[in-house]
């Protein structure tokens, strides 16, 4: 870019499109917009650099509300339209919306294939629960026992864990964070300046057909007892009080420790952003039993898949010479006839 | 002094002969594929036109001497122009009694069979399922019908790499290249072009020098047994036919699609990024594409057919040439995201290598099934523009001809190869690369007159990929309001824009030539064809024609939209046939564009057409014998009448 051209200063208001929003009033998925249109101006994104592509369901209508290019595809395919962005043009700046429904039910193959290729693309999983476009059938993180239209005596399916399928998919970025928590905007942004896939999974209510589903998590009285922040090298440490810690016990398994009577915040788990069996071991944290992980759980660096792509090509036209349609005709086994 | 260059050297009788069909039949392991290619180049190289069938089994290494594990190669050569690789073969090299079994009912009366006699033991004769103590090589029937000749090539092999070094293993797979070697002395063809392949693939590329230079030595030992033996009485030539003069090469329709698929690239200056999941047979594609990085080329080998798809059309939308290939299972896989490219009016390539149906159906054989799901497997009316190559070079231009389509209308094209031609070799006359057309692409720059549904004259909207400032805009499959894009529910636009979409494919045809029967303009027969079946129909009309019957041929490459004028045609003829390796899905097509009472030949047997089959099938409609109906099906290289 020649560096005589001023590009104006975007703000969050540059990065909002004509149309108006319409998801249903007090839906987590307006506190998500906001903060993402924040986090790209904050940090100088170009429009026209910019691409959110999204599948179906309530969280995939996010690219029209957004000033920049974008492409609102079929259910579940996003992540490998998504690829295939990357491929033709590695320069963008590529998002990616889904829901638990669209990512991990219909789309749940392209996920995990997108993530261990890691194409760099930041990918935001609105999970709330349940199916809301369709009107309320329980989900694939639906929990067990949940009563749905679809489920009237209680679902038995056994819920997954995004995190852990995403570290499982070999994801070089893990996170988490909840739609009306100040800290999405710092997980968010972490995310876009990762290279790579980066996968972010954020607690979504959805007001209408699964509201409060995570009251435990976001309500004032409760959530700093339900939740636990990452910080890269500090003690696992939460609570109102932050008395309460994670240790290991002797078997290596994570256990809730209060604080005091001998214990200190030396004796506690540190965490650390670059160990996979720890990202794992707290992606298997989960409410009631333990305070459920918020940040980035696991971060590495690695190559990207369009990178790798392109830098084959480069090679073979460093080693063979560019191919040019003479040479394509051209071949072993050619012969000639004689007049 | 390589063997075969002393060409009449020998004793023996040679007969000329026009043309001849031979027929390599081995266990899938024995190398069948390679002898037939090679003696399929050799033949190009000396000037025959040639024709192949290559024909395989399912299974990748069926269980050893079954009639399930045999593979084969079939290929005619000619001294004059051929269309088709022949009906009947003139000769069978049968590697094990397996092979005899599944092919013998090929062989014309009085054809040649070699038999690998040494594979016809007790255990062989039993996995081929003969009865015990049977073996068809001392059966009257077969004996007096044909001129079997026993040659123990296992042993003879054995024998000749006694001293190679290798193991027996390894002995044991050159019998392929004895075998070959005695076949080229038989028809009095050079084995250089051989030894020198296989010079570059074993000692050059694998290293193993020890390993080429034994199967060249199998090689000349089978050549000078038929020179030395008393067993053959003749030898045969084929001469070279009057072929237009210029450089060619041997070419499958797999290869000549990822031929035209790169210059395509080239000639439109896109990155053609080929996004595929494997599948046969299309998987070729992906291999040579993948070699092929050193032109710009990527490939993307997806985790699924839905996957593959959709990495395509991101890459259009991001402005570069998305292609997606596969076969029948794959392109119904593919129907929701190839909605989604017709509902966002983006450019997109795919190919469909066609492959006998339903489900997982005959994967290696060839038909013509997918034609109907091509045309309206898609939720919604949903019109793309549909293709179909006629023979193994025509893929070249097919796909070049699909991407200026997809990139000057702005629509999907669907390629319908077939397992035939995409296997199938015939020689190509290189073209002149600096008469390529260039296809134009533009992509708006200007925000002030950009519309997201926009119109051309073509009623194509402008392609803006991200990365272009200010023409920040968002597409997706909801019903999109003409011009502006935008979402929309409304039902008159919703009307407006169904019939836009059908009326962008109809603009195609005015960029399609109309089309010329081969033949006579008008007349009492018109057989219509599409696609691989190109071979065996003109063939069949050319020979009825010889014969003073009034039938000409239109064979459509362009099946959506149809070339405007076909409708006029098939009115100027009194009848029309149709042959199609399927259940008649072009005839209903015809039948309800044009409300002509076209009659059917069909055929679905994972079979190219005999060209004897159309040929009757002609002469029951000219000579007004077709009973009253709509359809025949072949049996038996028969065309049943009753
Ligand atoms: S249904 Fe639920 S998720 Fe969907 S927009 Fe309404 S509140 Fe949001």
């Amino acid at each position: 870019m020649p560096t005589d051209v001023e590009m104006p200063i975007l703000t969050a208001k540059d990065f909002a499109s004509d149309q108006d929003v319409r998801w249903c009033p007090g839906c987590g998925d307006y506190a998500i917009l906001n903060q993402v249109r924040k986090v790209v101006a904050k940090m100088g994104r170009r429009r026209e650099k910019t691409v959110f592509v999204s599948g179906i369901g309530c969280s995939s209508r996010f690219p029209y509300y957004m000033n920049t290019y974008g492409f609102h595809t079929i259910h579940g395919r996003a992540p490998a339209i998504a690829t295939g962005v990357k491929m033709a043009n590695p320069d963008l700046d590529v998002w990616l919306v889904t829901g638990d429904g669209d990512g991990l039910s219909i789309g749940g193959n392209h996920l995990i294939h997108m993530l261990r290729r890691n194409v760099d693309v930041n990918m935001l999983l609105f999970n709330n629960r349940i199916y809301g476009l369709t009107k309320g059938q329980y989900s694939p993180t639906s929990e067990e026992g949940k009563k749905t239209k679809s489920s009237p005596s209680g679902s038995i399916d056994m819920p997954l864990s995004p995190l852990s399928v995403a570290l499982a998919a070999e994801a070089s970025f893990v996170a988490r964070a909840i739609d009306v928590d100040r800290a999405l905007a710092d997980v968010i942004e972490r995310a876009a300046k990762h290279k790579g896939s980066s996968f972010v999974e954020i607690y979504q209510d959805c007001n209408i057909f699964n509201h409060k589903a995570f009251d435990y998590a976001t309500d004032k009285a409760s959530k700093l007892d339900n939740v636990i922040y990452l910080e890269h090298g500090k003690p696992l440490v939460f609570g109102k009080d932050r008395n309460k810690g994670i240790w290991l016990d002797n078997s290596r398994k994570p256990k809730v420790v209060t604080l005091g009577q001998g214990i200190t915040e030396e004796n506690l788990l540190i965490h650390d952003e670059n160990d996979e069996k720890h990202a794992f071991m707290l992606s298997r944290m989960s409410y009631p039993d333990f305070p459920e992980p918020m940040g980035v759980l696991y971060r590495i660096k690695d190559d990207c898949y369009e990178d790798l792509l392109a830098e084959q090509v480069h090679d073979a036209i460093v080693a063979k010479g560019a191919g040019t349609l003479d040479t394509l005709l051209e071949s072993n086994d050619t012969y000639t006839i004689e007049a | 002094m390589i063997a075969g260059s002393e060409t009449g050297a020998s004793a023996k009788d040679t007969q000329k002969i026009a043309s001849a069909v031979v027929r390599f039949a081995g266990d899938s392991g024995d190398g069948m594929q390679l002898a037939g290619t090679q003696f399929t180049d050799t033949s190009a190289a000396v000037g025959n036109d040639v024709a192949t069938l290559p024909d395989f089994p399912a299974e990748i290494r069926a269980p050893a001497g079954t009639v399930a594990g045999v593979s084969g190669f079939q290929i005619n050569f000619a001294d004059a122009e051929i269309h088709t690789p022949g009906d009947v073969v003139n000769a069978l090299i049968a590697m094990n009694p397996a092979a005899f079994k599944a092919h013998i009912d090929d062989v014309e009366q009085g054809g040649i069979v070699v038999a690998n006699d040494s594979e016809f033991n007790k255990i062989n004769l039993k996995k081929a399922g003969y009865p015990e103590g049977y073996n068809p090589l001392d059966d009257e029937v077969f004996t007096q019908k044909f001129k079997i000749y026993r040659v123990p090539i296992t042993r003879l092999n054995e024998e000749a790499l006694a001293d190679s070094g290798l193991g027996s293993k390894d002995v044991g797979r050159c019998k392929n290249m004895f075998a070959l070697g005695l076949i080229y002395w038989m028809y009095d063809r050079p084995i250089d072009q051989t030894t020198s392949y296989i010079d570059n693939y074993f000692s050059k590329k694998k290293k193993m020098p020890q390993v080429a230079a034994a199967n060249i030595n199998a090689l000349k030992s089978g050549f000078y047994f038929g020179e030395t033996t008393e067993m053959f009485p003749v030898r045969y030539q084929v001469a070279k036919a009057t072929i237009t003069p210029g450089k060619y090469r041997k070419i499958t329709g797999n290869e000549a699609l990822t031929l035209g698929l790169v210059a395509a690239s080239k000639l439109s200056e896109k990155t053609c990024i080929y996004c595929t999941y494997p599948i046969t047979p299309a998987s070729d594609i992906l291999h040579s594409l993948a070699a092929m990085r050193n032109y710009g080329v990527k490939t993307y080998q997806a985790e699924d057919e839905i996957a593959a798809v959709c990495a395509a059309i991101g890459v259009s939308f991001a402005g570069q040439m998305g292609v997606t290939g596969t076969s029948g299972p794959g392109l119904a896989l593919k129907s929701e995201a190839i909605g989604l490219a017709v509902m966002t009016e983006l450019p997109l390539i795919i190919v469909n290598v066609q492959r006998g149906g339903p489900s997982t159906g005959l994967p290696t054989k060839t038909e013509q099934s997918d034609l109907l799901q091509a045309m309206y497997g898609r939720n919604g009316d949903c019109p793309l523009v549909v293709l179909a190559p006629q023979s193994p070079a025509d893929c070249f231009d097919t796909a070049i001809e699909a991407v200026r389509i997809a990139f000057r209308h702005m629509v999907p094209v669907i390629i319908m190869s077939d397992g035939y031609i995409a296997n199938g070799a015939e020689p190509w006359l290189l073209p002149d690369p600096t008469t390529f057309e260039k296809i134009k692409v533009e992509h708006p720059t200007d925000p002030d007159s950009f519309e997201v549904y926009g119109r051309d004259e073509n009623l194509a909207r402008p392609w803006a990929p991200p990365g272009t400032p200010g023409l920040e805009h968002r597409i997706g499959g909801l019903e999109k309001e003409n011009i502006s894009g935008n979402v929309s529910y409304d039902p008159e636009n919703h009307q407006e824009m169904t019939n836009l979409r059908q009326a962008k494919i109809q603009k195609v045809a005015e960029f399609i030539a109309p089309v010329e029967p081969h033949g006579d303009g008008s007349g009492d027969l018109l057989v219509l064809g599409w696609g691989g079946t190109y071979g065996s129909i003109i063939t069949a009309v050319d020979r009825a024609r010889a014969a003073g019957r009034s039938v000409s041929a239109v064979h459509l490459r362009h099946l959506n939209p149809l070339p405007s004028n076909i409708g006029d045609v098939l009115k100027r003829f009194k009848k029309v046939l149709i042959p199609e390796l399927n259940t008649g899905q072009l005839r209903m097509i015809i039948r309800d564009r044009f409300l002509v009472d076209a009659k059917g030949l069909n055929k679905v047997q994972g079979k190219p057409f005999l060209v004897e089959e159309i040929e009757q099938a002609i002469e029951l409609m000219v000579d007004n014998r077709w009973p009253d109906r709509v359809s025949v099906i072949p049996r038996q290289h028969k065309v049943s009448v009753d």
